[in-house]
């Protein structure tokens, strides 16, 4: 069973795309179709990843590998191939698994929208290509697939096409996320020069084994650094990050697959994936690229915890605080805690998509409204979406003990201290943590709390298909930390491929209770503040937020997501613009111009020629024509049709032909 | 050979030829021409060619002659007009005739007489056509067959 | 007097010569068949001639054999040519040459 499962690897990312086209072909009214061929799709792939995922459990350091040719080139040969190692196959089951209650959600959520087979065929092929990149064996294949999950994202946030902002938003989600690629890509042309092979594991001769990354040497910062611009971009880091809060403009199940299960995750699954070549010749795990990554991490986490405390749309708020989680797993990959980082990636897809669509629920229930300040009140209207969002709310925030992020968030914090090079990110990520927790009793408070306001006052439980998936992704949440405990690390030794040992000891350290504190501060500090948010006058929105109301200025800043978008309207996007003027003003004048003068020349050259033509050479076939025709003429007189006349011509000619005779002698 | 015989034949010959080339009615010229080859005939008895004179007897005067007077009362009905006569073909006719006697005589190794040779069996002509020119023999019967079936579908009444 | 082969070559030039005027001076498509007949069979007369007059006669006989292949396939184009004009009658509903003037150029 084991070695038919890794041979049909294949089929985990062909199913969900071929289901995909399938429903394509449907008609748009074949709405329960469409449905159900995606919803078996991905029970399918979720049965093959847990299929692909049991014979990982069986030894340490588990690896599979099915590499075959793709094409050849003179003598080269092109291969493409799947690995399975712990990493891809604890990625497969989150990615599967949590995609799977998305779409069973979606069924509810989409259920008004008259795309719905289209919404259906795009969701599945995100999930296959997702499913395909996590597989992948060869950086090239990793990136076609990445390119796919990025042509799915921009299918999905554009899906509601008629509104500009959405195609906007898809717009910006995709040229974004391209600006990363092109490191990416050169990053990947630089690797493929060196080491002569894009396979990441090959027998001991993969780019990422001994061999080949004894090739690369001094340029393994550099091809590492290029391949982190891909990951930025995907992964939402500063200063790539701007496209992943607009990405709200999809529908809410997408903006949960893409924050997280597929798209940003694919970021920090790149980075762990080629982690070899970051690492490459550190000492005590430090590299400059590394570094980098740490302090792209730490700016992003924090800045993005800063902007989610003052955003007013529920679902923006949850788009930065996975900006601002995605950082801390860049820290954690960039200090050498690649297991950690990646159980964070893992619990973090299980609660942010609990928490996503359980904001998709409270927006269903409120007709469709984003403004956290104009809910209010819905703990008793809608109280499954309450107690689901509250589980989340403090996996997010990191409450101890019972919930899968706070364990996570330990490991990380645990790896970050011991980093050799500075402390600083160790402390910073403390004051993330604070954060965190501030920003998301802000929400809880405002959403769930205190009196209905102007959109909660209608507002009415989800339909059933849509509150069981967050049931189960709100046990999940929570069960999950089961296998994350530091008594039992048994992901973590699974993960770093070593057995696990059970110890209840470690069960109580330090961390814990640093972490306790923190977070304690952090929902005290927000019900503090917003206590009174809550108690607001039924009839009006509570404009006023308490911050802004202290801090004016500072609130202003962070509402608007620090001009980081106005900056790079003024920078970048002047110069692009700036750049478009003056290529358009070279196309126009000059090279325009020099076309024309081109043109010019050949025009004259054509005349000279026309005329020689016509004069020269047309004019001699004129008369040469012309003789024959006229000869023709001529000739065809003689032709009387007369027999006699022939044959009379006939016999002057033997006379003549006699004379000749005769004269000659 | 006979000088006599000679003279004879070849005025009954030219005399019945010129009187095909030239009667109005074109019955009588078909009868002289049957006669002008009666006289070629005689030549080639003359010269010792016997098979070859009887040949053109039953060819010409037997299958071409009789041919010739079907055709004529076939397009009976336009054969009565007078056409009159064309003069610039007698000039060449007799110009052509002038040349060739004129070179004829200039020729000095023609005037010879005729050596004395064992007659022309039909056996001799036989064996020669079955061996030697079996082949153009083969040929000529596979032209005859071809101007069979063509005049045939040529003078076939076409189906409207 | 004993006929030598330039006699005999002047008598078929003579029947040519007659054979080319029937062939040119009638306008009737029957007198040109006519004259093309004869002109063969003067051209028939010289091979023969020429046959008996050769020095040592050949074995095969080359000149009576080219005589009678000659008569066969002027036989042959005897029963064309008629055929063609009956063909012309029929179609034209004359056999005058002069009117026959498809061919023109």
């Amino acid at each position: 069973m084991n070695s038919g499962i890794i041979t049909n690897l294949w089929l985990i990312p062909a199913v969900p795309c071929a289901a995909s086209l399938a429903i394509l072909s449907l008609s748009n009214a074949r709405r329960k179709s469409a449905a159900v061929l995606a919803v078996i799709g991905q029970v399918f792939a979720l049965g093959m990843s847990i299929f692909a995922f049991l014979p990982t459990l069986q030894t340490n350091s588990f690896r599979a590998v099915q590499n075959f040719t793709w094409f050849t080139f003179g003598d080269q040969a092109l291969r493409l191939g799947f690995v399975l190692d712990p990493l891809a196959a604890a990625m497969l089951v989150m990615i599967s698994l949590v995609g799977l209650c998305i779409f069973i959600f979606s069924i509810g959520y989409m259920a008004g929208d008259k795309n719905f087979v289209r919404f259906f065929a795009y969701l599945s092929f995100f999930s296959g290509a997702m499913l395909g990149l996590v597989l992948a064996n060869s950086l090239l294949l990793l990136f076609i697939f990445w390119e796919l999950v990025g042509l799915a994202s921009y299918l999905l946030i554009g899906f509601w096409i008629e509104r500009p902002s959405a195609a906007a938003a898809a717009k910006k989600a995709f040229i974004t996320t391209r600006i990363g690629d092109m490191g990416f890509f050169l990053g990947m042309l630089w690797l493929y020069k060196r080491s002569g092979t894009l396979l990441f594991y090959d027998g001991g001769s993969g780019c990422l084994e001994s061999a080949g990354l004894a090739t690369l040497r001094a340029s393994a910062t550099f091809i590492a650094l290029l391949i982190f611009c891909g990951a930025m971009g995907k992964s939402g880091q500063f200063p790539l990050h701007v496209w992943l809060p607009d990405a709200m403009e999809g529908p809410t199940p997408v903006s949960a697959l893409i924050h997280a299960a597929t798209m940003v995750a694919a970021g920090v699954f790149l980075v762990a994936r080629v982690y070899p070549l970051f690492s490459l010749g550190g000492i005590n795990g430090v590299t400059s690229s590394l570094t980098v990554v740490v302090w792209i991490g730490v700016t992003t986490a924090l800045m993005a915890a800063l902007i989610a405390i003052a955003q007013a749309d529920i679902k923006r708020i949850l788009a930065y605080s996975t900006v601002s989680q995605l950082g801390l797993m860049m820290v954690s990959l960039g200090v050498g805690g690649v297991a950690a980082g990646i159980m964070h990636l893992l619990a973090h897809g299980f609660f942010k998509a609990l928490l996503f669509l359980g904001s998709g629920s409270v927006i269903h229930g409120c007709q469709g409204e984003h403004d956290i300040r104009k809910m209010g009140g819905l703990r008793r209207l809608m109280p499954v979406t309450f107690v689901t969002y509250a589980v989340g709310m403090m996996a997010l925030s990191g409450v101890p003990f019972f919930f899968s992020g706070a364990w996570t968030k330990e490991e990380i914090l645990r790896a970050t201290e011991h980093w050799p090079r500075s402390h600083a990110p160790y402390f910073l990520m403390l004051a993330g943590v604070v954060l965190t927790a501030l920003y998301m009793t802000r929400q809880i408070i405002y959403v769930f709390f205190g009196n209905s306001r102007v959109a909660s006052e209608r507002a009415h439980e989800s339909p059933r298909v849509m509150t069981m998936p967050l049931i189960a992704l709100a046990v999940c949440a929570i069960f999950f930390s089961v296998v994350l405990t530091p008594a039992w690390p048994w992901l973590h030794a699974y993960l770093r491929g070593e057995p696990a040992q059970f110890d209840v000891a470690r069960l109580i350290q330090p961390m814990v209770f640093v972490s306790l504190v923190l977070v304690g501060a952090g929902i005290g500090l927000g019900i503090w503040v917003y206590r009174k948010a809550g108690a607001q006058d039924r009839q009006r929105s509570a404009e006023i937020d308490p911050l802004e109301y202290a801090q004016p200025a500072l609130f202003r800043f962070l509402a608007n997501k620090m001009w980081i978008d106005e900056l790079y309207g003024r920078t970048v996007i002047t110069f692009s613009w700036a750049a478009a003027r003056l290529s358009d003003w070279m196309d126009r004048y000059f090279w325009d111009g020099l076309v024309r003068g081109f043109g010019a020349v050949g025009r004259v050259f054509a005349m000279l020629t026309t005329s020689v033509d016509e004069h020269g050479i047309n004019a001699g076939v004129d008369e040469t024509t012309a003789g024959t025709r006229g000869l023709g003429r001529l000739m065809s007189k003689a032709h009387s049709g007369q027999i006699q006349t022939y044959l009379a011509a006939l016999a002057v000619g033997m006379l003549a032909l006699l004379l000749l005779y005769a004269w000659l002698g | 050979m006979n000088g006599a015989a000679f003279i004879v034949i070849s005025i009954l010959t030219l005399a019945a030829a010129l009187a095909a080339a030239t009667l109005r009615k074109l019955m009588h010229a078909a009868l002289s021409f049957a006669v002008a080859f009666v006289g070629i005939a005689a030549f080639f008895f003359l010269l010792g060619a016997e098979f070859v004179g009887l040949a053109l007897v039953f060819i010409y005067i037997g299958a071409v002659a009789v041919l010739i007077v079907f055709t004529i009362l076939l397009t009976r009905r336009d054969i009565e007009k007078d056409r009159g006569f064309n003069w610039s073909g007698v000039i060449i006719a007799v110009a052509v005739f002038c040349g060739l006697t004129w070179a004829i005589l200039k020729t000095a190794s023609l005037s010879i007489v005729a050596p004395h040779i064992r007659a022309l069996t039909v056996k001799r002509i036989g064996e020669a056509l079955m061996t030697s020119y079996v082949w153009p023999l083969q040929c000529i019967g596979l032209l005859l067959t071809a101007a069979l079936i063509g005049a045939l579908v040529l003078a076939m009444e076409e189906k409207r | 007097m004993t006929p030598t082969l330039q006699i005999f070559l002047i008598v078929s030039a003579a029947l040519f010569s007659i054979g080319l005027l029937a062939a040119l001076s009638r306008r009737h498509a029957i007198f040109i068949l006519i004259g093309i007949e004869m002109m063969l069979a003067a051209a028939n007369l010289n091979f023969i001639a020429f046959w008996r007059f050769a020095p040592k006669p050949h074995q095969p006989p080359v000149g009576v054999m080219l005589a009678l292949f000659s008569i066969a396939i002027s036989a042959a184009e005897a029963a064309v040519g008629l055929a063609m004009v009956i063909v012309a009658y029929r179609h034209y509903r004359t056999t005058n040459v002069d009117q026959l003037d498809q061919l023109k150029g």
